[in-house]
């Protein structure tokens, strides 16, 4: 579903702050495969998605979505093929619009926009049904604008639209990063739902390596805009955190230092 | 007093329009966009000299929502594509703008007087008087237009770039391409306000290269006060008070100059206006902090 071949990413350079972000990553998403990305700061997690996305182009290397060759292609376009959610939780919805606004413009995720009316009549039922899923009482609330709702309603949200129109990929940027440990536990378990309900191909990156344990099939270590581990299936799921590790430790030759990775 | 005020709410109505202008840039696009101070006396601009020459009064209008399209394309273009700062995109616009009106009329100004109006058009049509006139033109305008902005702001392409002035990640995300939302939404808009010039222009007999200075703060006036008076509740609620506070603004104009303040302090007054205008929720904040402190 994803191909992502042997990519290179240098922010600044030939600069002093030259920084070499992904160094030959290469990387293969079976259809409903969903991955945990986990690795320390500016191992180049987010570099990789964003470059997945878009958001970045890649100086070196092809990015493949379902057969097509995305590695040219701008951001929006590639949003035919992406659902995304951020870790900010302000960025993933129209805070100004109403809820039942922003449902509507995910739901044609991908589409050149016309001169059709954007609320139609014949979404609400299926926009209410899916808000009831979310359990958060959102169904009520359709008129209700984006900015009005907490961090973990507009995260629960932004999942929503993501997979409003069933995308091909589902990125993660450390989505429950910015919210209370109630709530991030309620959005993965939305996240777990939605996935399987959908069987949606993901990459979920995440700063927790028990989530990165507890969810998916597989999981891949990034170092140094590289990955390093790379398990799945039933190996993934007797891993312990120390195992993980050690594995880091052997692959990477050196002392795991990032803190944020062992805080879990 | 009552004879004053038909003419001052009719001469709301017709910058309404122009309102209703900015109002898109400065509150959907989140754009302040300068270009308007051009676009103004561009439209003035058009209108007379087809209504010079004598051309008909669609053609006149017609040509001036062009022109006022294609002004706002140019700024749109140099702060999308050429990644030029959207204050100073419109800042260049205007500028060059202001040979292109020379050029248009000719000369500095355009006289229309004695000529065929939308004004005189509708004077003769109804037999109404001089202010009552105005007051239908710009009531039938302003009504007109505002149905037009709200229903084009709720279909896709619209919610697009209302999504766009919110947060253009998610929009990316969603598959739209902002630079074609912004280059949209500052067409529309710059149509807006080339309408409104050639309205104003016709209705006060000529069009004057300087006509445009001040455009932006008296739009922004009239935004912030309507929003501030008639509320912000929904788009349609917005545009409403869009046009409601261009008429009001015109209002305490009329009023602090029959209290006697001169007519050249005027563009000082405005600018104050709209400096207190514009920090309020930052005093407002501040007053509930020390509020809530005790």
């Amino acid at each position: 579903m994803l191909e992502v071949k042997n990519i290179y990413k240098t922010f600044f350079p030939g600069t002093i702050n030259e920084k070499r972000a992904l160094t030959g990553l290469s990387l293969h998403l079976k259809p409903g495969d969903f991955v945990t990305v986990i690795g320390g700061n500016g191992a180049g997690k987010s570099t990789l998605l964003n470059s997945i996305s878009g958001v970045l182009r890649v100086d070196k290397g092809q990015i493949i979505i379902d057969g097509t060759d995305v590695t040219k292609m701008p951001e929006h376009q590639r949003a035919k093929y992406i659902g995304r959610v951020f870790q900010d939780p302000m960025m993933g919805t129209a805070a100004g619009m109403m809820i039942e606004e922003n449902l509507a413009i995910a739901s044609r995720r991908g589409q050149t926009p016309g001169l059709r009316w954007s609320q139609r009549e014949e979404d609400d039922a299926r926009f209410v049904k899916l808000l009831k899923e979310l359990d958060l009482g959102l169904e009520d609330r359709l008129t209700a604008r984006v900015g009005l709702l907490s961090g973990g309603q507009r995260q629960a949200l932004t999942l929503l639209m993501a997979s409003l129109k069933t995308p091909k990929l589902l990125l993660l940027d450390e989505h429950t990063a910015a919210l209370d440990p109630k709530t991030a536990e309620k959005v993965l378990d939305l996240t777990q739902k939605i996935v399987s309900r959908d069987h949606l191909t993901t990459l979920m990156i995440t700063h927790n390596m028990r989530d990165a344990l507890r969810f998916g099939n597989r999981l891949i270590m990034m170092h140094e805009g590289r990955i390093l581990v790379d398990v799945e299936g039933e190996k993934k799921k007797t891993l312990k955190i120390p195992d993980l590790l050690q594995m880091f430790e052997q692959a990477a030759g050196n002392e795991l230092d990032s803190d944020s990775l062992l805080l879990s | 007093m009552i004879d004053l005020l038909v003419p001052t709410v009719a001469q709301g109505l017709l910058w309404a329009i122009m309102a209703l202008g900015v109002y898109i840039t400065f509150r959907v696009l989140d754009i302040a966009d300068l270009t308007v101070e051009g676009t103004f006396p561009l439209g003035a601009a058009t209108a007379a000299a087809v209504i010079a020459k004598g051309g008909s009064l669609i053609t006149a209008f017609v040509l001036a929502a062009i022109a006022g399209c294609l002004a706002g394309v140019v700024t749109g273009v140099l702060h999308t594509k050429l990644k030029i700062p959207a204050l100073l995109a419109g800042i260049l616009t205007m500028i060059g703008l202001y040979s292109v009106n020379l050029r248009i009329m000719g000369k500095a100004n355009l006289s229309m007087l004695g000529m065929d109006t939308a004004f005189t058009y509708m004077k003769n049509l109804t037999g109404f008087s001089n202010s009552v006139t105005v007051l239908c033109v710009g009531a039938i305008s302003c009504i007109l237009i505002s149905v037009v902005i709200y229903w084009f702001f709720g279909t896709e392409i619209g919610c697009a770039i209302r999504a766009t002035g919110f947060n253009q990640q998610m929009i990316r995300a969603q598959g739209v391409n902002t630079n074609i939302t912004i280059v949209l939404g500052l067409l529309i808009s710059n149509m807006l306000v080339g309408i409104a010039g050639a309205l104003v222009a016709q209705n006060n007999g000529f069009a004057d290269v300087g006509m445009g200075v001040g455009t932006i703060v008296i739009g922004l006036a009239s935004v912030i006060i309507g929003e501030v008076l008639f509320g912000t509740r929904s788009f349609k609620n917005s545009l409403i008070s869009v046009c409601l506070g261009s008429v009001v603004y015109r209002i305490v104009i009329a009023v602090v100059l029959q209290m006697g303040m001169p007519p050249n302090d005027l563009k000082l007054f405005t600018a104050i206006l709209v400096a207190i205008a514009l920090s309020l929720p930052l005093i407002q904040n501040q007053f509930k902090g020390r509020k809530a402190a005790k």
